[in-house]
């Protein structure tokens, strides 16, 4: 059985506000993960890491996650990767306030 | 309470610049995250899931008036207006911008405070009895040692790259408030045959992926030869530590492979050699430091008014027959002001709490303010007759709750909902157990009760010392807590035992009150607690409980 590529976005932390960001196709860093690049092929998803990583002044951390898509966009498929699109469960700080509308 | 010396003064003042200059390099490019990341965490940042987070030491969870009203300045200034205290008697920040995070750090020098040491494999902020100096079976307070233990660590360039982090606490009384056995080196005041005052000398404990309880390498260490003891230790750990692995590197895994024997024999060798090294020079230290320490003027006045009002008001009452406890001075208590309020976050306090406690405990406390490993506050000295205003006071700012000791009095460390380590969330689970057992109205009869929680194996919520542990793991994409009974974090510690598979997340408060029930069906009286009545019995009624009586399932 071939093991299928799972999809993946770029994340990482901006380097000033230290919340999660997530690389774009057109090579943003968004707060919002529905806008990150969904990435299908494991070639083009290293590639992608290393365009995220060499941006030092910007962000830190740089990983790919695991993602899958969604109506709105690219979705988290972990739940710790869940938890960081929305904030703590226990205030409503973080982006589930900041990047609501 | 100790000030600094011009000497504390001028290295804080020259670390702040220094970190200033770093974090202005990084900004600007000059040094790269690899570079910073060492730098910014000698200065306690971190970053977590959703910001970094600064750890600001409190040395032996002891904090004046004006200490805790810079801490709700800084709340409010730079982050969103609240503090979290932490068990290991630290405040965390959880939402510092990295360009404010030198505003802050100068904020704290200004009051004699530092965020240095609470990362890295280095000697970490000494912890203490948060009673110290106050509680009626005390022998001595450990505080002016263990401030010498700060001076002795802070930056010492032998111990600055260990093998591991280091974590030593001590307490001045029999009674073990500060889990002395669960660390790297505990210390507990014991007296010898002559009455005298000295230490009996614990060596690694720990809790984490590896819990161990720590063996006792000396039975009673004379107070003079404590520094070069402690020398010694940390020499022959430095020197024998595991760098190969991260897993195996604390001093707990040295000890274990070394053989208790064995390591007794290189600790007392090289005390032998360090001994004589020893001029005096810290003994002169720790006099002037004990004269910091000098009792507060005690008031002497009636306390009628007191019990009165004790008889009349049962909420007063309520409140303290559970967060007071007995002062050596027997016109005072000890009050413990709980940071759990039902459903709330344990341990975090709001920037006018923090300055409601400063004011109070300036009005009616001797200025003296203590964070406990439990993640409550601690008034250590105040005058009876003033408990009922303190009280009131209290109140109005939600700080009264009376459930110091009881089930809902938890250890939470944040888990998930902060930490980049976690695997799993703890915060929502303790806020969840607080609220059931609150509607039920069942804490006072299931009286003393310490449940402990942490969001991944690091254990920093001490579950393996709880009378019920509760460990967040991942398990296989999804959130499942491990459930451990009958640990104990004080002077008869142990570790819990695992009972069995965990919980799903919406399975383990449904599955932490049928262990609750089955307590108070089979204890023999209200006077034996959970952790007698485990004793008692064992684990198999507990089992039963919670996976049915079918038998016991393997453990996972
Ligand atoms: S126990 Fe784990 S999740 Fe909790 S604070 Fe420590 S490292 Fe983080």
């Amino acid at each position: 059985m071939s093991r299928r590529f799972i999809p993946k976005v770029v994340t990482a932390n901006d380097l000033i506000l230290g919340d999660a960001v997530y690389l774009t196709a057109d090579n943003r860093w968004s707060r919002l993960h529905s806008e990150a690049e969904l990435i299908e092929d494991e070639d083009h998803a290293n590639a992608r890491l290393a365009f995220g990583a060499a941006q030092k002044l910007i962000v830190v951390g740089v990983y790919l996650a695991d993602a899958k898509p969604g109506p709105n966009g690219p979705e988290p498929v972990h739940f710790r990767e869940e938890f960081r699109t929305r904030g703590p469960s226990n205030y409503p700080h973080g982006k589930q306030v900041e990047t609501a509308n | 309470m100790y000030s600094y010396s011009e000497f504390d003064e001028a290295f804080i003042r020259a670390r702040v610049a220094q970190f200033s200059q770093q974090v202005e390099r990084r900004l600007d490019g000059s040094l790269t995250e690899e570079e910073f990341r060492p730098l910014r965490l000698m200065n306690g940042l971190y970053l977590q899931l959703h910001a970094y987070m600064l750890r600001v030491a409190i040395p032996y969870g002891t904090l004046n008036p004006n200490q805790m009203r810079q801490l709700a300045h800084i709340a409010e200034t730079w982050d969103k207006g609240y503090g979290h205290f932490t068990t290991r008697q630290n405040i965390q920040f959880n939402w510092p911008k990295l360009k404010d995070v030198p505003a802050i750090l100068k904020a704290l020098a200004d009051v004699e405070m530092h965020a240095i040491q609470t990362s890295g494999n280095c000697v970490r902020n000494v912890t203490a009895d948060h009673f110290a100096g106050a509680a009626a079976d005390e022998i001595e307070d450990p505080r002016p040692v263990a401030e010498l233990l700060r001076q002795w660590s802070t930056d010492h360039p032998e111990f600055q790259f260990l093998p591991r982090k280091f974590k030593i606490a001590i307490t001045g009384s029999p009674n073990d408030r500060a889990v002395t056995r669960a660390h790297d080196i505990g210390l507990r005041m014991v007296r010898n045959a002559a009455r005298e005052p000295g230490f009996e000398v614990m060596v690694g404990g720990g809790l984490g992926r590896t819990p161990m309880i720590a063996h006792t390498v000396r039975e009673f260490l004379p107070k003079a030869d404590l520094l070069p003891y402690v020398e010694a230790v940390l020499s022959v750990y430095n020197t024998l530590g595991r760098r190969d692995n991260k897993y195996k590197a604390r001093i707990k895994i040295t000890v274990h492979e070394t053989g208790k024997e064995e390591i007794t024999r290189l600790i007392e060798d090289r005390f032998a050699e360090l001994r004589p090294l020893f001029g005096g020079n810290d003994q002169a230290l720790l006099a002037d430091i004990e004269a910091a320490f000098a009792p507060p003027a005690f008031r002497n006045a009636p306390t009628d008014a007191y019990d009165a009002f004790y008889a009349a008001d049962h909420a007063f009452r309520a409140w303290a027959d559970t967060n007071l406890t007995a002062h050596r001075n027997a016109q005072y208590a000890i009050v413990t002001i709980s940071l759990k309020a039902h459903g709330e976050t344990p341990g975090d306090a709001t920037a006018d709490q923090m300055r409601l406690m400063a004011d109070l405990a300036e009005k009616y406390g001797h200025s003296d303010l203590r964070i406990s490993h439990e993640q409550n506050v601690i008034l250590p000295h105040v005058h009876k007759s003033d408990l009922p205003t303190l009280h009131a006071a209290l109140s109005q700012m939600g700080l009264a709750t009376a459930n110091v000791g009881l089930i809902s009095d938890m250890i939470a460390c944040p888990g998930m909902d902060y930490c980049a380590l976690a695997t799993a969330r703890s915060i929502p689970i303790a806020q969840q157990i607080s609220t059931r057992f609150q509607e039920l109205g069942l804490e006072q009869t299931i009286g003393a009760m310490k449940i402990k929680i942490s969001g991944c194996i690091n254990a920093c919520g001490h579950h393996h010392v709880g009378h019920i542990g509760i460990l967040g793991l991942d398990r296989a994409g999804v959130e499942n807590y491990q459930i451990t009974l009958g640990g104990d974090g004080t002077e008869t510690a142990a570790i819990g035992e695992k009972t069995g598979p965990g919980f799903a997340y919406d399975e383990i408060v449904p599955a932490i009150e049928r262990i609750v029930r089955a307590y108070l069906d089979l204890r023999h009286s209200a006077e034996e607690t959970f952790l007698d009545a485990y004793r008692r019995v064992g684990a198999a009624p507990f089992k039963a409980a919670l996976y049915g009586t079918e038998g016991e399932k393997d453990a996972a």
